[in-house]
């Protein structure tokens, strides 16, 4: 139970990411599969931020010039996944506008049928 | 059958997880680097955000290479939406007059809050790449609410372009002025704290909310017209 | 304050297991974007208030935006 409260970030990270790779593996309507990348694209960036935090830290922000904080967290993980997310919506809009064009080619949205057209 | 392979496949990767996971203690300090740049921060780029210093002063690199890869999605886009033969002008129905004067007065206002969070960037917590995508939320504001109004494109690829062609022109200046490496700080720092200080930390920061602003703009644009 | 985050993961991991469920594309595009939401909520208790404010407008606003652009333009009901 201590371990469940102690690292529940981490288990709310890991599930999120399990969920996005089990929608990508079994389900096959091609919008589907694009909104699992989109879930396991959040649950990989929330579990980044996770590994940067210390206890009892604040945000790494001067606010007032003459006050001192205690601790800060780490501000190197919140770069990279400010990064992260831009570059996440950026491979969305693409990924559906791929769907859109096979739509209009093949005239459904189910990965099986796709397949068995080979050229 | 399926199913029941990938259940058991990623219950295996599960248990590996967690027994890696006790190595990583949750709220422990980890890494030295982050405690450089607290302590350092203020002095060398005289940014009052740690994080804005990180990603454009000592991380500048991979922040162009996230802008470049920004604007291939959105080429690739219009690229794969291109239609041969012109789409048919339907009669849009129109909205109601609510809709229409409560869109077009909120739109102002929005743009206006957006262009207030990535000014401040270095200030408080924000940004350009927060501040183009509430810039584009107003844009798309007005495409939903009142129906039949487009944007410029030609300005709207005009905007981005500049916006990106002046990140890489204060990156080049840099390398002859100042530090003679790319990307360095060549304007006096300021007093920390006000508007005008953390070198060239503000600047870049307009050029990138512009250039996000107007490429989100450009995406929802395509996806709604073309095809 | 942790009832209240534990509450929080709960509710995100229902909402991405109900995405797997609903047969209707629009159900699923809104439950991906609460996982969203609740995330930019947990970012910001993880003391990181520039990631959880570039999630909530990028992922709760924008991602729906294209999603249900692109629905529009295909089928709306998985098979």
């Amino acid at each position: 139970m201590e371990f469940l409260t102690d690292n529940i970030y981490y288990i709310g990270a890991f599930g999120l990411i399990f969920i996005g790779l089990f929608i990508i593996l079994v389900k096959h309507n091609l919008i589907k599969v694009i909104i699992g990348l989109g879930i396991l694209d959040t649950g990989i960036n929330l579990f980044l931020i996770a590994i940067g935090y210390i206890n009892n830290g604040t945000a790494p922000i001067f606010s007032k010039p003459g006050l001192d904080v205690g601790n800060m967290v780490d501000p190197v993980p919140q770069a990279l996944v400010l990064t992260s997310i831009v570059i996440g919506v950026a491979i969305l809009a693409l990924a559906l506008s791929l769907a859109i064009r096979l739509y209009k080619h093949y005239g459904s949205l189910d990965l099986r049928k796709i397949k068995e057209q080979r050229w | 059958m399926k199913k029941i392979i990938s259940l058991i496949l990623l219950f295996i990767i599960c248990l590996g997880i967690i027994f890696c996971l006790q190595k990583i203690p949750f709220g422990a300090a980890k890494t030295k680097v982050g405690n450089y740049y607290i302590d350092n921060g203020r002095e060398e780029t005289g940014a009052a955000n740690i994080v804005t210093s990180v990603v454009l002063n000592y991380r500048g690199f991979d922040t162009l290479g996230e802008v470049t890869i920004l604007f291939l999605a959105a080429m690739g886009l219009g690229t794969v939406l291109a239609t041969l033969h012109k789409k048919d002008k339907r009669q849009i129905e129109q909205a109601s007059l609510i809709l229409k004067t409560g869109c077009r007065f909120l739109f102002p206002l929005i743009l206006l809050f957006g262009a207030y969070i990535f000014f401040h960037g270095h200030l408080t917590p924000g940004g350009g790449f927060q501040g183009g995508a509430i810039i584009a939320s107003a844009f798309l504001l007005v495409y939903l609410g009142c129906r039949g109004r487009k944007i410029n494109e030609t300005s709207s690829k005009l905007t981005e372009s500049i916006g990106g062609l002046v990140f890489l022109i204060m990156g080049l200046i840099g390398l002859t002025l100042g530090g003679h490496y790319f990307l360095s700080n060549f304007i006096p720092k300021g007093e920390i704290n006000t508007l005008f200080s953390a070198g060239i930390i503000p600047i870049i920061y307009i050029a990138i909310g512009f250039k996000v602003g107007s490429e989100l703009t450009g995406i929802i644009d395509n996806l709604m017209e073309k095809s | 304050m942790i009832i209240i985050v534990c509450l929080l993961v709960v509710i995100m991991l229902t909402a991405a297991v109900s995405a797997i469920f609903f047969k209707d594309l629009l159900n699923a595009v809104i439950a991906a974007c609460m996982v969203s939401l609740i995330a930019s909520v947990l970012f910001y208790l993880l003391q990181a208030p520039d990631v959880a404010m570039a999630e909530a407008s990028i992922g709760a606003a924008l991602v729906a935006a294209i999603f249900i652009i692109a629905i529009s333009k295909t089928k709306r009901h998985e098979e």
